[in-house]
């Protein structure tokens, strides 16, 4: 295992230490003290897992193919962005715009998320993003989300906010956003609509938040204890009808 | 102004810093019915406006800005910064979003005791900039940060606003939210949009408002730039980052992002 | 002898081999082009106005209808225009009529402007999936919001909102009357504008018992004439307008002839069947700023304080200061109808050569109320030749709060311009009393074509917004720094307050 002190590096150099690393065949590295450093394992390919202590800056694990990153503290906005396959497992809180365009691979998130989350998820082919988060998410939650899941869970109810903002995917036009414990209507897109779990969807469901527990030391019986909803679009074309010909 | 000579700050404007107070006589100013703040207002916008090469960069009475072109630590050095005591610091590194740096354009954007540093840009400047001419506002600053330092003095200073309520102004709630609401809060929400509708700046923005008695963070409503607010014992913290507060405060004991248009408003204990 | 020395305009020819005699072309001609002659149908070529109301409705697509190819010798000074009209005024001594606003080619500063989009510095939003409002309220805003101290400490709204007209998007239906267009016409207005949450206008003719459930979208005019006007008729709108001009005959009445004044017309206007309505040129008991003010305030008592009373003016060369002085007579709108304006029917002396385009009038009003520090005192509606959301966003950037569509909005009932509304003919069923003319237009049908149009310009303007970077309306209104002007002189530019491209 290789440990870096991260501590008062510029992100470039940081960064150039990782890749270099990890084309060396190196399996296991550890980021002590990082504080805002962009770009951690952007564009990183191959199987290699990085444990991150400390704040990482925007962008972590952008353009990912493969490395699995657990970020031990907060982490910042656009994470996983354009992301292609591959692991983020952040214990605590996580910014805005998580996942953006992203295509594959999985995003776990123990607390609460920002606004944006899942923006424009896409699967292709086999593969299918996943996002899972254990607390609130901001407005916008599945914005124009084209595929893939997203699964957000509000495991902590201290604070008064609503589980999840407005807008909720809004312009959605494919995957699917499974809510524990539900949504109010008037907090959903035009372009969505919200469905009861079928069984499959149960099993489906269950699979996904099994490695999440893992994940995260929790019982998974607490999780699905409390009733999912399923939200999903109504049409693969929301605005075949919004131009003249 | 105390200024010492910092490698990389080759080029710097003649800073002059003076302590002045308004003619007690008021028959002797310019304009003679106006309050204090009104006529330190009038005079700073006729020297920005008038005197070719002149700007204020600063004209409050507990309030002090240092701002100009480079490296922020450098223009930290260059103003002798570790020399200043104070309860509300603001810091600010400015990519020049539309126009080269220039010292005047730098942040903050101060007029009073109000101080303004903003990360985003105003979509709205165009129309925010009309409005407050209205109100006898000069823009020479070429910046659209402006606008938001005068928003604030019109419409918590001269309109009695409370800081609150003018945020509020300035980052509308959504017709949509404002027809859920209950009667006297929608009647009010209806009525603050009719009558600020020029105000409302749009676009994205995060913003720190430093005043003398606190400081405010807020960000536009829908949340297109980010702000993390954090909390250690009696200080508190906001940052377009999280990382940036904990390179001051490294284990904060609450740290969260606040929601679009939502204000973060920390007064002053005296 | 000739039938007359002014050439027609118009050559319609039906194709023989294609026509199979079904005389639909003689029934829908309102202006009695065709005739049976027997085995075929004449053409009297002479009557037509190439309304294509023949060409839509022949299932054989028979009809043609050309530019009269016969034209005058080409004389870049004497153009078919003049010789027609003074051949008109030699065969009858009268004064040439004409309809719709003025299709002379003065230049349109509208198509001179361009908009302004972000790039990078500041993001564009996308206004199909994040919110874009439009929401816009008409009306006097006081300058400042105020509060006071309730029981138990907590604050409360001091300052009482003047009454609005609350729009759900920046259109409003322009005021045409009952008999300068049909009931059917005005009843499609109304459906549309219920249905979109926005208002249409009376104009002068008073309101008809059929529009009554529509009072919540309407705006009731009083002008010069005092049509239908009563107290019940004052308070039975949201608003109440005094109209002072229109930007297609400024300064100029009008008069609807007796014989189009049939018994419903009559008790509309509530005046005597058969009795020519004449709006003169004046409002008679208007002679100053003063009497305007005195008006305003008669009707704001008679109303009780509860709904804006509007201003409505042609836009002329001095407009700026007209319209600071009906601001400060106590107008809560000012409506400024431009040059290109639209009529049922005015002199073409008048129409064409009279007032200033509403692009200068608009820019001049909204910076002098600016400049005087009471642009919060009234909304401004502009008006007069507002083709597309493209003129309407910049009519709003240029400082209007919200735009009226008059001529638009009767294109979507089937009219083509044609501008001959005057002669009461009108195929469509818009701007005729002939009821087997006016029965073709079903309020219903043509109230989804319109509400269709209404939607399609506000998805639009929600696109231009996003490509400026923001989410309502009033973020662009009066943001000039968000328009520029392409081959415009200085002056201009310094009128409409807009920067050259480039800059």
């Amino acid at each position: 295992m290789l440990t870096i002190d991260a501590k008062g590096i510029y992100y470039r150099d940081l960064n150039q230490k990782v890749r270099e690393a990890v084309s060396k065949g190196e399996k296991e590295i550890l980021l002590k003290n990082v504080n805002g450093q962009y770009y951690i394992a952007t564009g990183l390919r191959n199987e290699a897992t990085i444990t991150i202590e400390g704040v990482p800056g925007n962008d972590l694990a952008a353009f990912m193919d493969g490395p699995t990153l657990i970020v031990k503290d907060n982490a910042q906005d656009n994470i996983g962005n354009t992301m292609n396959s591959g692991k983020v497992i952040i214990h605590g809180n996580a910014g805005d715009v998580l996942g953006y365009g992203m295509r594959g691979g999985k995003l776990h998130i123990r607390g609460n998320v920002g606004y944006r989350v899942g923006i424009h998820m896409k699967g292709y082919k086999k593969q299918i993003p996943v996002i899972i988060a254990g607390g609130k998410a901001g407005d916008f939650f599945g914005e124009y989300m084209a595929g893939g899941m997203l699964i957000l869970l509000g495991l902590d109810s201290s604070d008064k906010r609503p589980l999840v903002g407005d807008y909720l995917g809004t312009g959605m036009h494919g995957g699917t956003i499974f809510i524990r414990g539900g949504v109010d209507k008037k907090f959903c897109g035009a372009e969505v609509s919200v469905h009861e779990l079928t069984d499959d969807d149960r099993t489906l469901l269950e699979g996904y938040l099994t490695e999440y527990c893992n994940d995260f030391k929790l019982n998974l019986l607490d999780v699905i204890k409390v009733e999912f909803k399923k939200i999903i679009p109504t049409s693969l074309r929301p605005y075949g009808n919004l131009y003249a010909y | 102004m105390p200024t010492t000579q910092v490698e990389g700050i080759a080029i710097s404007p003649l800073l002059w810093r003076y302590f002045v107070k308004p003619l007690t006589e008021k028959s002797e100013r310019e304009v003679a019915n106006l309050e204090d703040d009104d006529f330190v207002v009038r005079t700073v916008m006729k020297i920005n406006s008038e005197i070719d090469g002149a700007y204020v960069f600063s004209s409050g009475k507990n309030m002090g800005a240092f701002k100009g072109v480079g490296n922020p630590g450098e223009i930290a050095r260059f103003f002798k910064i570790e020399e200043y005591d104070g309860y509300i610091w603001t810091g600010h590194t400015r990519f020049p979003t539309n126009t080269p740096g220039w010292w005047g354009g730098a942040h903050p954007f101060t007029l009073l005791d109000w101080s303004i540093v903003h990360n985003g840009e105003i979509s709205s400047y165009g129309i925010n900039k009309r409005y407050l001419e209205m109100y006898g506002y000069k823009l020479t600053l070429l910046t659209d940060t402006e606008v938001v330092t005068y928003l604030f003095d019109l419409l918590v200073r001269r309109h009695g606003l409370d800081i609150e309520t003018a945020c509020t102004a300035l980052a509308a709630p959504f017709w949509k939210n404002i027809d859920d609401m209950p009667n006297d809060e929608k009647e009010e929400m209806t009525a603050l949009r009719m009558i600020y509708g020029s105000a409302l700046m749009n676009g994205p923005f995060s913003i720190l408002f430093g005043h003398s008695k606190g400081l405010v963070g807020f960000n536009d409503r829908i949340k297109l730039r980010p702000l993390v607010a954090a909390t250690k014992g009696k200080t508190v913290y906001m940052a377009s980052e999280e990382s940036a507060i904990r390179e001051i405060c490294s284990s904060p004991e609450k740290v969260w992002s606040p929601r679009a248009g939502e204000p973060v408003i920390v007064e002053l204990e005296i | 002898m000739f039938k007359s020395l002014s050439l027609p305009e118009f050559l319609a020819k039906i194709d023989p081999v294609k026509c199979i005699k079904c005389k639909r072309c003689i029934n829908n001609c309102g202006w009695s082009v065709y005739s049976w002659g027997g085995d075929k149908v004449l053409i009297d070529t002479f009557k037509c106005v190439n309304c294509l109301r023949c060409y839509h409705y022949c299932p054989e697509e028979a009809i043609t209808i050309l530019d009269n190819p016969v034209k005058y010798r080409k004389n870049a000074n004497w153009g078919y225009y003049n010789i027609r009209n003074l051949k008109k005024q030699a065969d009858t001594g009268g004064i040439p009529l004409t309809g719709m606003g003025s299709d002379m080619p003065y230049p349109v500063l509208f198509d001179s402007l361009l908009i302004d989009a972000c790039q990078v510095t500041n993001p564009s939003i996308d206004p199909l999936r994040e919110p874009m409002e439009l929401r816009t309220y008409l009306g006097k805003k006081p300058a400042k919001l105020e509060f006071e101290k309730a029981k138990g400490g907590k604050s409360k709204l001091k300052t009482k909102m003047p009454p609005q007209i609350k729009l759900e998007m920046p259109f409003i239906f322009a005021p045409m009357s009952y008999g300068s267009i049909s009931l059917n016409a005005q009843k499609t207005l109304a459906i549309a504008a219920k249905e979109l949450g926005i208002v249409m206008n009376t104009g002068e003719g008073g309101l008809h018992e059929d529009i009554y459930p529509y009072r919540s979208n309407i705006i009731v005019q009083v002008a010069s004439g005092r049509f239908g006007v009563n107290p019940d008729y004052l308070n039975a709108g949201v608003a109440v307008e005094i109209k002072i001009g229109q930007g297609a005959k400024p300064g100029i009445g009008g008069h609807l002839p007796g014989e189009k004044i049939p018994l419903d017309i009559a008790k509309t206007r509530m005046i005597p069947v058969g009795t020519d309505a004449i709006s003169p040129a004046p409002q008679h008991d208007i002679y100053s700023i003063e009497d305007l003010r005195q008006l305003i305030y008669a009707i704001k008592e008679a109303t009780n304080y509860t709904k804006p009373v509007s201003v409505k003016i042609a836009a002329v060369h001095n407009v700026a200061a007209i319209a600071s002085g009906i601001v400060r007579a106590g107008a809560d709108i000012v409506y400024i109808d431009g040059f290109r304006g639209g009529t049922g029917a005015a002199p073409s002396v008048i129409r064409d050569h009279l007032g200033i385009p509403i692009e200068h009038a608009l820019a001049a009003v909204d910076e002098r109320l600016r400049q005087e520090g009471i642009r919060n005192e009234a909304s401004i509606i502009a008006a007069g030749g507002i083709r597309s959301s493209a003129d309407a966003a910049k009519a709003i950037a240029l400082g209007a709060d919200a735009v009226a569509l008059g001529t638009s909005a009767l294109i979507t009932m089937g009219c083509t311009v044609c501008g001959k509304c005057y002669t009461g003919n009108c195929s469509w069923g818009i701007t005729t009393q002939r009821p087997e003319l006016t029965v073709r237009l079903d309020p219903e049908v043509y109230a989804e074509r319109l509400i269709n149009l209404i939607h399609a310009w506000s998805h639009e303007l929600k696109e231009i917004l996003g490509a400026l970077g923001v989410n309502a309306i009033e973020s662009l209104r009066g943001s000039r720094e968000r328009l520029r002007g392409v081959g415009l002189d200085s002056h201009t530019l310094d009128i409409l307050g807009v920067k050259p491209a480039g800059r």
